[in-house]
């Protein structure tokens, strides 16, 4: 039986900031505004882990945040996604080699898309978002 | 049609109003942004997704209690229509929102509790003024049904056009729009993450969302109350009505509780009690 979900009408997003240099924070904020307008798919900006549906984070991961990561993922009820946007979150980036930086985000948490670019371009995060979506179908799919 | 047909179209219609009044809002916001806006159907696929979601029940008495708010809530709307005492329609009005109140200080988080005592505060402000407007309409019309006030030769709006002011200035605080939305908000990046509903995840968010749009029909059955004439004047009223409070949304920020507990209660006296009074003045 082909499941129809709401998921990819209604993506609601947790935007966290690791230690990003807030260059990638910004494009992602650029996505709001009204040349992007992000809303147009269903997405809502919410401030809240127990409403979301994926985690966009930026930045990468450090010895302060990782249990802030871990703990906001782990209270996003299921089905859940990452989207890693950015170098440093996908790799550590430019700051790799700081003596407080640990890597990537999926040093930490399972990451489901990787969005590339310093700083990622809104283009390329709406684009993370929606295969970010697909990922999220996928996984209620499973699960039902 | 007998009045408790109306009552039961209430229930299965509400949401569907309510639900297409949050797009419409949705859309307009957005247009006064100058962004394009979610499709109209938007708060349809939102509340259907959290039904999909998990939900995590921090303890049992979240649940029923939020049951609780959406059945009185619904029951509040369906009563009025229903042809009961309006007076009494304050009180269910009042305990659906208690269940609500109480729903949210029942768990832990500090940001759920915060929003659970603001909302006590919202509802301090609001009903007396409810309460009032329904006396005064019941008193003007001689009437005391939703059917009586309708089929009364008496423009309640004419009547009691302080009353109607100060119905614009409490709605929005029932429509839980800005700068009194304290309590809790669609809006990001605000000091109590979702205030009232921190806690809340999957269904248990679609039951307040679903009670919110029994709310907003059940306010545009308030005003059709004061446009009794024609149900067509009310709706349009109430169209224009809710355009002011989503322009207000959009071009103020929000309050501190202290000045909605005092704005409200001023306004609801002066222009409440002020238009009472001069009934009652001229009437002598
Ligand atoms: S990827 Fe580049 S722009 Fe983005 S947070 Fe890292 S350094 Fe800043």
């Amino acid at each position: 039986m082909s499941h129809v979900s709401l998921f990819k009408r209604s993506p609601w997003i947790l935007h966290y900031d690791g230690s990003s240099c807030n260059g990638c924070d910004i494009e992602v904020l650029a996505c709001l505004t009204p040349l992007y307008d992000v809303e147009r798919l269903g997405v809502v900006n919410t401030g809240n882990p127990k409403h979301a549906d994926i985690l966009l984070v930026t930045g990468s991961v450090n010895e302060r945040n990782i249990e802030i990561i871990q703990n906001l993922h782990r209270q996003m009820p299921d089905p859940k996604v990452v989207v890693a946007v950015g170098a440093c979150a996908c790799s550590g980036g430019i700051f790799a080699r700081a003596y407080n930086i640990q890597g990537g985000i999926d040093h930490v948490i399972p990451v489901d898309v990787y969005v590339p670019g310093c700083a990622a371009r809104p283009e390329s995060i709406i684009d993370g978002v929606v295969q970010g979506i697909a990922a999220l179908e996928l996984k209620h799919k499973r699960s039902a | 049609m007998s009045p408790l047909v109306y009552g039961l179209l209430f229930v299965v219609v509400a949401p569907l109003f309510g639900g297409l009044l949050a797009g419409v809002d949705r859309i307009v916001s957005a247009r006064m942004q100058g962004r394009v806006g979610p499709p109209l159907l938007q708060p349809f696929y939102d509340v259907g997704k959290l039904f999909e979601k998990e939900t995590r029940q921090v303890n049992p008495v979240v649940e029923p209690l939020l049951l609780g708010h959406l059945g009185f809530m619904a029951a509040a709307g369906a009563l009025v229509l229903g042809g009961t005492d309006l007076i009494f329609i304050a009180f269910v009005f009042a305990l659906a929102a208690l269940c609500l109140v109480l729903a949210a200080g029942s768990v832990n988080s500090p940001y759920s509790f915060a929003g659970a005592e603001r909302e006590l505060v919202v509802l301090l402000a609001s009903e007396p003024f409810f309460i009032l407007m329904l006396a005064a309409i019941c008193k003007v019309t001689g009437e005391s049904t939703f059917q009586g006030v309708l089929a009364s030769p008496v423009l309640v709006a004419l009547q009691l056009p302080g009353v109607l002011l100060a119905f614009l200035f409490v709605a929005t605080i029932k429509l839980r729009k800005s700068p009194f939305d304290i309590s809790t908000s669609h809006h990001p990046h605000q000091e109590l993450v979702n205030g009232l509903t921190s806690d809340m995840s999957g269904r248990l968010l679609g039951y307040v969302e679903l009670a919110h749009w029994y709310e907003s029909a059940l306010l545009c059955v308030f005003v059709l109350l004061f446009f009794n004439w024609s149900v067509t004047l009310g709706l349009l009223a109430f169209a224009i009505a809710y355009g002011l409070e989503v322009l207000v949304d959009n071009s103020t920020s929000r309050a501190k509780w202290q000045l909605v507990l005092r704005s409200t209660w001023t306004v609801t006296l002066l222009f409440t009690g002020g238009n009472v009074l001069a009934l009652f003045l001229l009437a002598r």
